[in-house]
């Protein structure tokens, strides 16, 4: 479904992203693990069009996608790192206004928003201001504006940070739910529970470059054992990406 | 352009603005509240209630003249005369009471009426005066040239002290060393001038006193405004001004909320949509314009109802202007939003800025006070054309034709600064 061929983008001298392939099947949740300015959030964009690639090309179902305005952009949806909402708005207002950007009103509008709030399990809110709202919510919140125009693939950039456990569980729940109804998720983050948890595959990268795209079977594989015991995914990440400091 | 997404910007964008009451007060009410302050200070005086200019008048000669001057004066319409002692005069122009004091030293009316012909040294009149108020000073110099013209040349050809200064000075310009032929043609002038003034003495002539030199003319004073039953309405100015001001206020304000959504990631889950750089920016300079215009049309309003402020021009034109300018103001905000590194860094520089282009668009006082070649320089800022368009409207009462150089200036300056926030706007927070 989703195909990224040798994407690369340098900012000035420093190469953020070095000929990055990937691919997305319907239904799987693909993992992307990487220390910070590994290059994960600047492949994030340029699959979601913020970015313009400097080399290589992101296709959906084998159609390149190109330029801001580009009708495939409807089948991706972004749940970007920030809490992008707005605090001053209800939650519906927030809902409806992103509904907007993909040409949603009327009818078609009102059910999608329905249908993500009930998701999301904040139906109940939905005319509370946004600033009312703790940490969690609107990290549901946050999910919930990226599907409502029900796109096959969800990118989600590091989605939990700063949540409680609680509303952490409600988020893999509802990520469960999306790829039973074959949505394709590409999931960034730092925690390594998250991607054993939800990942079928597992992409490792470092400056810039995939170091490691496999299975956790796989990248278990990769290290050995010590006395008898399967390593952990995070001795398989510093194995791969190593010890010395990223920030 | 799609209309479903445009739509939702401005709307979004007008219930974020009036659900800030903040914002809506800064917005609508303390234009108003200033404009009415400012217009009370140029709608000049009201009928039958003319300022006068308070001046003090120290008579240390006590002469004829000088008495005549001070009498003069007093019946002044535009003066309002105080006699207070020398020493009392000063301090009351020290501490900014009076604007002009005037001391008439001893021995002036002497030295004056010598002086008229330029046979004797001319005496010094005294100002004393508060530098603040040098505008009053050039007025009451002016007015006192008149008296004391009046009262010495009345008083050379008429009074006692005249008769003796003219006697006096008949005797100096006889041993004088002037030509001969100049000699005989200026006594045979003064000797003329004291027998017609004999002859009004000795009952010959009118029995009224002489009057004097007096100002050969009489002004008639016309204000060209609308229609010559309109009088001027300084609300007019202000509003336009104070209006102006802030909704370029609101819309730098715009231009930093938008560095804010920047910074909280908004943008990218914008841009992620299928919609294009210019629809949503077109979005904010839609809504940022119906702002403005709100913003205008409400202090107007207000002033239209409240001050008796009227559009005596074309009411086309007055829109026309008043939507040009709100555009332009939204563009503004764009640019703001384009050059602004951070919203803190903006927030400074913006408050500069618009403060700059207000105080020199003759938003807070007209452009015609301002020197010549501040006036020709004021004509690259878009405020100008904005307050002068809003003024050819309202008080000058001029047709739509005058309203369509204004519109498109304001158009174009929004033209490129909507071009200029297009290309410089930076999407993401780097």
């Amino acid at each position: 479904m989703l195909t990224v061929e040798h994407l690369h983008k340098a900012f000035g001298p420093l190469v953020a992203v070095d000929d990055v392939s990937l691919s997305l099947e319907p239904g799987t949740l693909l993992g992307l693990l990487g220390p910070n300015g590994a290059g994960k959030t600047t492949t994030v964009s340029m699959i979601a069009g913020l970015t313009a690639p400097d080399g290589g090309a992101v296709l959906i179902d084998g159609a390149r996608l190109s330029g801001d305005t580009d009708p495939k952009k409807r089948r991706i949806g972004l749940v970007p790192q920030d809490l992008a909402l707005y605090d001053e708005l209800s939650a519906r207002a927030n809902l409806r206004f992103f509904g907007s950007l993909y040409s949603l009103n009327g009818r078609a509008l009102n059910a999608a928003i329905a249908r993500t709030l009930e998701l999301v399990g904040l139906a109940d809110r939905e005319r509370d201001l946004v600033r009312t709202f703790s940490g969690g919510m609107k990290r549901r919140l946050n999910l919930a504006a990226g599907l409502l125009h029900d796109p096959d693939v969800l990118l989600l950039d590091e989605p939990t940070v700063g949540v409680d456990p609680q509303s952490r569980n409600a988020i893999f729940d509802n990520l469960e739910v999306l790829k039973h109804q074959g949505k394709a998720l590409l999931y960034t983050t730092h925690y390594m529970e998250e991607v054993e948890r939800l990942a079928d595959r597992i992409i490792v990268m470092d400056h810039g470059r995939v170091i490691a795209n496999d299975t956790l079977a796989g990248l278990y594989a990769q290290v050995p054992a010590v006395a008898g015991e399967r390593p952990s995914l995070e001795s398989v990440f510093l194995t791969l990406t190593g010890r010395s400091l990223r920030d | 352009m799609p209309f479903i997404p445009l739509i939702a910007m401005v709307r979004k964008d007008l219930v974020i603005f009036f659900s800030e009451r903040r914002s809506v007060i800064v917005s609508f009410v303390v234009p108003i509240a200033i404009a009415s302050f400012f217009g009370v200070l140029f709608s000049g005086p009201t009928a039958g209630h003319q300022p006068r200019i308070a001046v003090a008048i120290v008579d240390q000669d006590g002469s004829a003249i000088s008495q005549a001057i001070v009498s003069g004066a007093r019946a002044d319409a535009t003066l309002a005369v105080a006699t207070p002692t020398a020493d009392a005069a000063r301090e009351s122009v020290k501490r900014g009471k009076i604007g002009v004091a005037v001391i008439i030293p001893t021995g002036f009316g002497d030295a004056a009426g010598h002086a008229l012909f330029g046979a004797g040294e001319k005496p010094v009149l005294a100002f004393a005066y508060d530098p603040s108020h040098t505008a009053e000073l050039a007025m009451v110099r002016g007015i006192l040239t008149q008296h004391v013209m009046q009262a010495v040349s009345a008083e050379v050809f008429g009074g006692a002290q005249g008769q003796q200064i003219l006697t006096q000075t008949l005797a100096q310009v006889r041993s004088s060393s002037m030509a001969d032929e100049d000699k005989r043609a200026l006594i045979q002038l003064m000797s003329a001038a004291q027998s017609f003034y004999d002859r009004q003495r000795t009952g010959a002539g009118s029995s009224a006193r002489p009057r004097g030199l007096t100002m050969p003319y009489t002004a008639n004073e016309e204000p060209i405004t609308a229609g010559s039953n309109i009088a001027y309405n300084g609300y007019a100015h202000s509003f336009g001004g104070m209006a102006i001001q802030f909704l370029l206020f609101a819309m730098a304000n715009l231009g930093i909320e938008m560095l804010v959504e920047r910074e909280r990631g908004l943008w990218n889950r914008l841009r992620s949509a299928p919609v294009s750089k210019t629809t949503l920016l077109a979005g904010k300079a839609a809504s940022g314009t119906i702002i403005s215009l709100a913003i205008l049309l409400v202090a107007f309003a207000f002033a239209i109802v409240v001050f008796r402020v009227r559009i005596h021009g074309s009411v086309a034109g007055f829109l026309g202007v008043s939507i040009a300018c709100a555009f332009m103001a939204s563009t503004f905000g764009l640019l703001v939003a384009a050059l602004g590194n951070s919203p803190a860094t903006a927030r400074g520089v913006t408050t500069l800025a618009v403060l700059m282009m207000v105080m020199l668009g003759g938003a807070w006082v007209p452009t015609f006070i301002f020197p010549e070649w501040l006036q020709q320089f004021t004509v690259v800022i878009p405020v100008r054309w904005a307050v002068d368009g809003l003024d050819a409207m309202t008080w000058r009462g001029l047709g739509f034709a005058s309203a369509l150089a204004p519109m498109g200036v304001l158009l174009a300056f929004a033209g490129i600064f909507g071009g200029l926030a297009l290309t410089r706007f930076r999407w993401q927070q780097e």
